[in-house]
């Protein structure tokens, strides 16, 4: 049905990013972002799987209420390693180093990042801190909670706190130098013609998130410092017994970690934006109001760390402040949601897998971010923090938002990442096995919690056994889900169908390149003249040309 | 008592806030739910009203409305304030103990909890508290942090090392219930935890009577004071005493040399014992020796509990090494008998 010859994108023997060069040191020693995005993607993927192996004990451990599988030392380590693989190698660099990485050069009509060679060191200082970390956890691992909450981790824990600790300071600088390349690509390599508000809003969510990984991961890395030389210096910063303060250590923790949890998903909600906006085949609903809500977001978000304390001892006052905080910046993210839903409005919406995931984000996300308000609110923290319901809550957003975010973006992406076209059915399988998995998994931890199950406990009451068994249930359901586009994703490499280069007819640049792309991007340097999600007559787009015409005559 | 339905959904209700907690969560769940429902309903109607009828036709361009944008950014910014205010009156309810609340002493330790009655009693991973009466549990930590957690009074605060931190409730049900340690604290940390048993006040009273009592913390605190760390060589001279006069400081505000003053509390007694030249008291040499490292947790709580005791009149004279004679359980009743007139219902 579509006119194969309308330009040289679809001529086979033209060489694309893949097959420009196919020795290991053409991957190893490239400077092309794609090339670098794949390996990302190949590596933030076996963390993944290293992550989800340790979920998947944990759940096992708690079918019963006794520590009968693990005792409670490596029960202990086993939810200490689940959380530190997963938020600092897997959930933060997973959507800004893979599919930020590989599209915002491509959407933005840049040949590639603005610092090419700095894209790759990241990459390898990812690897070092990884590397790192995974010896640490195979010599005996860490016990402290991905907290590492002093003055436990500085002088109690006798386990691998230190090169731990390392791995995530070297990978900190990984996201450092992430963030920085957004930045200065957006702000210098955008196409003629692409206005700051013809960005499409990925890219905007890609350049708040940088924003605060450039700001925030510091702290964090401060704070590591810190506590070595308190854990190997014994100079008293955190522990009181030689002169420090515990409380110090959890203001500098959260200054860090709850703008990271922005870094988290705020890239998620880019990829919701682009897929809502794209699958409506509509322009979004307030454009400006959810590029700016991103913007807010990050800015905000850095004010709020103190509702992590409301129970440890801070004062009174302080805790109204952040309370009140955390209230304003519930705002920006339910303007998003609404927004999301007012762009459905006279749409012509399909069903495609990825956009099966966002519906699922919407749904996950507005209890997420419902469930925050519980939590921001002092009284009910009060009772709820350090609960399973917390743990409930952020699995919401972090899974439920960012983990479908990039399942769906990964799935609208792959045709033109790969240049194959997966199995629609499986994909549709496997995305609502993990939104029925997903939901019976964490749903009645939100029960759990208010009854007042604490967390990090490797035993627990008997009369709380029924729902953890609901729990670890669905969790078997949400693996299956997880782990069946790993296969259909692998064996479309293969057997696949060839994708178009614009597989789904959509405005945004990307589209208007070869799947997969050539090592430059653009055979020519893209002109635009048309807005974000402009499906029109006039974008160059309908019609015979579908694919690019425009370019090939500029 | 936990209920017996076969799943549980909601916990215990057995302290005087519980409802206050309680009613703030019933409130933000019907939020939630005037909220998901008519998103939820939106997105499922748009998505088939609007379904894709022509593959990749081109809808008409909807721009956005500034005036939908304002009202959704005012309704939840409006909303969310009542959250936090309800949330806010509630905190302080939890968070300030009432005045005269029966005293518990609280010590956490990788992994037990170890409680002290003001009348001597001690207990381990139990606590016993009478019904109907204020009880403020001063707790701090031999260790790493810990957190005092009772699902069915709907508090908890962490415990922190090096300091002291407080919790209050007045158990209004007779029971049973989960003590947790909610903060991580290492190897045994889903075992520190136990029981919390409430009773009626004069079940409480004969509980108290019975089983060996020790000395009270004013006692033990007394003996410290007077004798096993000489504390009394200084501050119990009289007129020309070369260290601070201690009777009836508590609850007052002291100045200090080179300007600066503070309210004299738990914390500012135990940072004076541990840390005497970080705040020097106005009119005295800076000569007290740091006790740090010589006292435990427990016996800095009993010497807070004795300085506190002191009254302006009780002046700790006479450096003699006995302790003023007093039999621990008549010392018990009438703490009860005070403790339990204290209670608010
Ligand atoms: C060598 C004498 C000396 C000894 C022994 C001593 N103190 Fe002191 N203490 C002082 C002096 C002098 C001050 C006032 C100056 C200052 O604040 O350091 C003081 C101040 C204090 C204060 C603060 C009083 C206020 O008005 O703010 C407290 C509480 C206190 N001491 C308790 C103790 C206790 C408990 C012990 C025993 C464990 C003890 N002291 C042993 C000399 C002593
Ligand atoms: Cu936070
Ligand atoms: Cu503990």
């Amino acid at each position: 049905m579509q006119n194969v010859d309308v330009m040289n994108i679809s001529e086979e023997p033209k060489v694309n990013y893949l097959t420009n060069g196919f020795s290991l040191k053409s991957w190893l020693l490239t400077k092309d972002h794609k090339r670098i995005a794949i390996m990302y993607l190949i590596t933030v993927s076996a963390f993944f799987l290293i992550g989800g192996l340790y979920a998947a004990t944990i759940r096992l451990e708690l079918l019963t209420p006794q520590s009968d599988l693990l005792e409670s030392g490596q029960y202990n380590r086993v939810f200490t390693q689940h959380g530190i693989i997963m938020v600092f190698f897997f959930l933060i660099p997973v959507i800004p180093a893979i599919l930020g990485n590989f599209f915002l050069p491509l959407m933005i009509g840049a040949k590639d990042l603005a610092l090419p060679r700095i894209n790759l060191l990241s990459l390898y200082i990812y690897w070092v801190g990884g590397i790192l970390t995974l010896w640490a956890l195979m010599q005996g691992g860490v016990d402290t909670g991905w907290t590492f909450y002093t003055p436990y981790s500085t002088t109690f824990s006798n386990t691998y706190v230190m090169a731990v600790g390392l791995g995530v300071f070297i990978n900190g600088f990984s996201s450092i130098l992430t963030g920085l390349n957004f930045i200065v690509t957006v702000h210098t390599m955008r196409a003629p013609g692409m206005t700051w508000f013809r960005l499409p809003l990925f890219v905007w969510a890609n350049y708040a998130t940088a924003l605060v990984m450039i700001l925030g991961t510091p702290v964090v890395a401060i704070t590591i410092l810190l506590l070595a030389i308190e854990r190997v210096g014994h100079v008293g910063i955190f522990d009181p017994a030689i002169g420090g303060d515990p409380i110090l250590y959890q203001h500098l923790f959260w200054f860090y970690s709850h703008p990271a949890v922005y870094i988290m998903i705020l890239p998620a909600m880019g990829v919701i934006s682009e897929l809502i906006s794209n699958f409506s085949r509509k322009k979004i609903f307030g454009y400006e109001f959810i590029a700016f809500s991103s913007l807010a977001i990050a800015v905000f978000g850095f004010l709020v760390w103190g509702h992590h304390m409301f129970v440890s001892g801070q004062s009174l006052y302080a805790g109204l402040v952040f309370s009140f905080l955390t209230m304003v910046v519930a705002v920006p993210s339910a303007i998003k949601m609404f927004n999301w839903t007012a762009t459905l409005y006279k749409g012509s919406v399909s069903y495609d897998a990825p956009m099966l995931y966002a519906l699922g984000f919407m749904g996950l996300f507005l209890i997420g971010g419902l469930t925050g308000l519980f939590l921001g609110s002092m009284g009910l923290n009060v009772h709820l923090t350090d609960t399973y319901f917390i743990v409930a809550h952020f699995h919401y957003v972090m899974v439920g938002g960012t983990v479908l975010g990039y399942l769906g973006g990964i799935h609208y992406w792959w045709p033109k990442m790969t240049g194959r076209m997966y199995s629609e059915f499986w994909a549709k399988i496997s995305a609502m096995l993990v939104f029925v998995g997903f939901n019976l998994t964490f749903f009645p931890q939100f029960v759990l919690g208010y009854l007042g199950m604490p967390r990090r406990y490797a035993s627990y009451a008997e009369e709380l056994q029924v729902l953890n068994i609901f729990s670890s249930a669905g969790a078997a359901v949400l693996g299956t889900g997880m782990f069946m586009p790993v296969v259909y994703l692998i064996l479309s490499l293969v057997f696949g169908q060839k994708a178009e280069a614009n597989p789904w007819h959509l405005p945004g640049l990307e589209w208007r390149t070869a799947s997969p792309p050539p090592t430059e991007n653009f055979e020519k340097m893209p002109v635009v003249t048309w807005e974000a999600y402009e499906f029109g007559e006039d974008n160059g787009l309908d019609h015979e040309a579908v694919r690019g015409k425009e370019l090939v005559e500029a | 008592m936990q209920s017996n339905s076969w799943v549980p959904l909601f916990p215990d209700q057995a302290s005087s806030f519980a409802w206050q907690i309680d009613y703030l969560y019933f409130y933000l769940i019907l939020i939630s739910i005037a909220f998901a429902i008519p998103i939820v309903a939106a997105i499922f109607f748009f998505a088939i009203k609007y379904r894709e009828k022509e593959k990749f036709a081109t809808p008409e361009e909807i721009h956005g409305s500034t005036t939908l944008e304002i009202a959704w950014s005012i309704i939840p910014f409006v909303l969310s304030m009542t959250i936090f205010l309800g949330g806010a009156i509630v905190y302080f309810n939890q968070y300030r103990p009432p005045e005269n609340s029966m005293e518990i002493f609280v010590v956490g330790k990788q992994w037990m909890w170890k409680f002290q009655h003001g009348t001597g009693q001690r207990e381990i991973n139990e606590l016993h508290v009478p019904k109907g009466v204020n009880v403020k549990l001063t707790m701090t930590t031999e260790d790493v942090l810990h957190d005092v957690f009772i699902p069915a009074f709907r508090t908890k605060a962490d415990v922190v090392p090096g300091r002291y931190t407080t919790l209050w409730f007045n158990a209004t049900e007779v029971g049973k219930y989960h003590l947790y340690c909610a903060e991580y604290c290492g190897l045994n940390h889903s075992g520190m935890g136990g029981w919390v048993y409430v009773m009626e006040p004069k079940d409480f009273e004969n509980w108290l009577a019975g089983g060996g009592t020790g000395q009270t913390p004013t006692e033990i605190g007394k003996d410290l004071f007077m004798n096993k760390l000489g504390c009394a060589s200084c501050h119990a001279g009289g007129q020309n005493q070369r260290g601070a006069k201690l009777e009836g400081i508590f609850g007052t505000e002291v100045k200090f040399v080179g300007g600066g003053s503070a309210k004299v509390d738990e914390e500012y007694i135990r940072n004076s014992i541990l840390n005497p030249s970080g705040q020097v008291v106005e009119g005295f040499q800076p000569i007290m020796p740091s006790f740090k490292g010589q006292v435990t947790e427990e016996q800095l709580l009993a010497l807070v509990a004795y300085i506190k005791s002191l009254t302006p009149n009780s002046a700790p004279t006479g450096t003699t090494s006995t302790p003023a004679p007093s039999t621990p359980s008549a010392n018990a009743n009438t703490a009860t008998k005070s403790a339990a007139a204290n209670s608010n219902k």
